[in-house]
């Protein structure tokens, strides 16, 4: 009976000793160059790499609902628009600490989202997107609009103020912005990592495999559809007020089109469909584009272009694709 | 016992109808509990329809469909899992993207609660259901000799077995009527004297019913408990595979196709 009980713990625990080493040898890595940064980058590059941050949890968000449930919203600047200017509005008008507008711009990006998704969705792939870029193209001009003026501060903008490290730590604020930034970040990846394995995350990926199917499994298409693009949106808001937070201002001049397209193509470059994949994405968006002006200062969108082409012509599957090709050989 | 007297799956004057066609007039069958029950009938008959109705695909243009003496052909397809109707397609509607035992894992849907938020922050209740759907999914893939290709995607899968990841995807939330669509589709013969095989293992293990809409005659004959043929939309006979077969439209229905069932 004892010798029962205890053989199969002792293998349980032996058998995966080497990957879990592994396991932990790759945490202590990523620890290690995610907090290096704040040693040795200077502040300017220090701000970079947090809006790399910032924009890979937006493009988090995209990936959800076009990725990973085959929706394409080619609108998220939206969201990610109105989570900014939510954060702006509760710190200059109301005086509200920055840290309480990060919920806030989730919870309202996700009511929004709610209601744009529940009529779009049910329409079909193509009218989504065309939905969804209609949003990208008004939410600009709506946010100029005379009669919230007194809010929004029409063209001019909203001016905030960066937060200050807290408890006397020995950080500046780009330190601690930076800090602060990845450490939402690593908990929103972690949150979405456990999302998609879970059975709601089979479901959202069943329903763009297999709509009909889907149903016949007792998924209730139309409501996920819905829910998961709320999500999505209030992914990409909360990435809105931080960016708001980090830039320190937000105008409708930010938040054009481009913008949009911006985090379409970091999901694609990060590989679609993955959780990992907009890390990349978002250091692609940010850094690309400034080498691209190194390059030629005549012509950075050609540059740009060309780099992108290129990029997807040696990672079609994006960098999270490279990354998975690189685990299955270490693998074997 | 008076639990055999009500059937399991009751319709009851089926009439469908696209436009002005009607592809069922009529039809009124049961299927018992623990019964397996064919429905046959040339091209055209009217089984597919018929089928697609009882799996809540399409509405009834008249008449109804009860499961457990509950009214079920006015509710909408995604609850079909749910209240016990578990299907598989007859040209293989697997997530192709997903691996075998994520397509399994997917048919445990109904049996789960959890929602977006207890997944994401993998709260007590989130992850003791998700064991026990990954405990139901490996012995599923056991039976079903699937476990070698469990990691694997299914799109990759020979076809037959392909079919099998459908059905095990289909049993994992323990349905009470499974709805079969041509599982013999595709199949080579002694892929085809298996699956007679697997229907009564799996009545057994599963304790269900099984409705399946097939053309290969041998097999239909040889596992069914009952058999509904239908011909033009309407109902031509329903009894064992004996009376069936020896039913004169039957056998007109089915000309040279009757020496093949022989």
């Amino acid at each position: 009976m004892a010798s029962e009980t205890t053989t199969p713990t002792v293998l349980a625990s032996a058998r995966p000793a080497r990957p879990a080493l592994r396991y932990a040898g790759l945490l202590w890595a990523i620890g290690i160059a995610l907090l290096l940064p704040l040693f040795t980058a200077e502040s300017y590059r220090l701000f970079q790499l947090t809006l790399a941050a910032i924009y890979a949890i937006a493009i988090l968000g995209l990936n959800l609902v076009t990725g990973y449930n085959g929706q394409i919203s080619l609108g998220h600047g939206a969201f990610y628009a109105v989570g900014a200017y939510v954060a702006a509005i509760m710190m200059d008008k109301f005086g509200l600490p920055y840290w309480s507008t990060l919920p806030s711009a989730a919870v309202v990006c996700g009511l929004v989202g709610y209601g744009i998704g529940f009529p779009a969705l049910r329409l079909g792939g193509l009218y989504l997107a065309l939905t969804t870029f209609s949003l990208a193209v008004a939410v600009p001009q709506i946010l100029k609009y005379k009669g919230i003026e007194e809010w929004t501060g029409g063209v001019q903008g909203v001016l905030v103020f960066k937060p200050d490290a807290p408890f006397g730590l020995p950080l500046s604020n780009d330190q601690y912005l930076y800090l602060l930034t990845v450490a939402i970040a690593l908990g929103v990846f972690l949150l979405a990592r456990n999302l998609m394995a879970s059975r709601i995350g089979r479901a959202i990926m069943a329903i763009r495999d297999h709509g009909l199917a889907a149903e016949a499994m007792g998924m209730d298409a139309a409501r996920l559809k819905t829910s998961t693009f709320a999500v999505s949106a209030g992914i990409t808001g909360l990435a809105g007020a931080l960016s708001a937070i980090a830039v320190e201002f937000v105008s409708p001049d930010s938040f054009q089109v481009a913008l949009s397209i911006t985090l379409f193509v970091g999901m694609v470059v990060g590989g679609v469909a993955s959780i990992i994949g907009p890390a990349f994405g978002g250091l692609f968006v940010v850094f690309v584009p400034n080498l691209a002006e190194e390059v030629s200062k005549a012509a950075p969108g050609v540059i740009y272009g060309i780099i992108l082409i290129a990029f997807l012509f040696v990672l079609p599957g994006g960098v999270a694709g490279l990354l998975r090709r690189l685990a299955a050989r270490l693998h074997r | 016992m008076s639990g055999n007297v009500a059937a399991l799956l009751e319709v009851r004057d089926i009439v469908i109808r696209f436009g002005g066609v009607t592809a069922v007039g009529g039809v009124s069958f049961d299927v018992g509990r623990h019964q397996i029950c064919g429905l046959i009938g040339p091209n055209g008959a009217g089984k597919t329809s018929l089928f697609n109705c009882i799996s809540g695909f399409y509405r009834p243009s008249e008449g109804q469909i009860s499961l457990e003496g509950r009214r079920i052909s006015d509710l909408p397809r995604h609850r079909m899992m749910g209240l016990g109707i578990g299907r598989t397609f007859q040209n293989l509607a697997l997530f192709r993207s997903m691996t075998v035992r994520q397509n399994v894992l997917a048919g445990a849907h109904s049996q789960g609660k959890a929602g977006f938020l207890a997944a994401a922050l993998r709260l007590p209740s989130s992850t003791r259901e998700a064991a026990a759907a990954e405990d139901r999914a490996r012995a599923l893939l056991a039976l079903l000799d699937l476990e070698q290709f469990a990691e694997l995607p299914v799109a990759g899968l020979p076809f037959g077995w392909q079919k099998r990841v459908e059905l095990a995807r289909a049993l994992i939330s323990r349905p009470k009527l499974l709805l079969l669509d041509e599982p013999a589709g595709g199949l080579n013969h002694s892929e085809v004297d298996a699956l007679a095989e697997l229907f009564h293992d799996i009545r057994r293990n599963f304790e269900l019913s099984i409705l399946l809409v097939e053309h290969h005659m041998n097999l239909v004959m040889r596992v069914s408990d009952k058999v509904v043929a239908l011909n033009f939309g309407k109902k031509i006979a329903d009894g064992t595979p004996a009376e069936v077969r020896s039913t004169p439209e039957v056998i007109s229905a089915y000309l040279g196709e009757q020496a093949h069932a022989a």
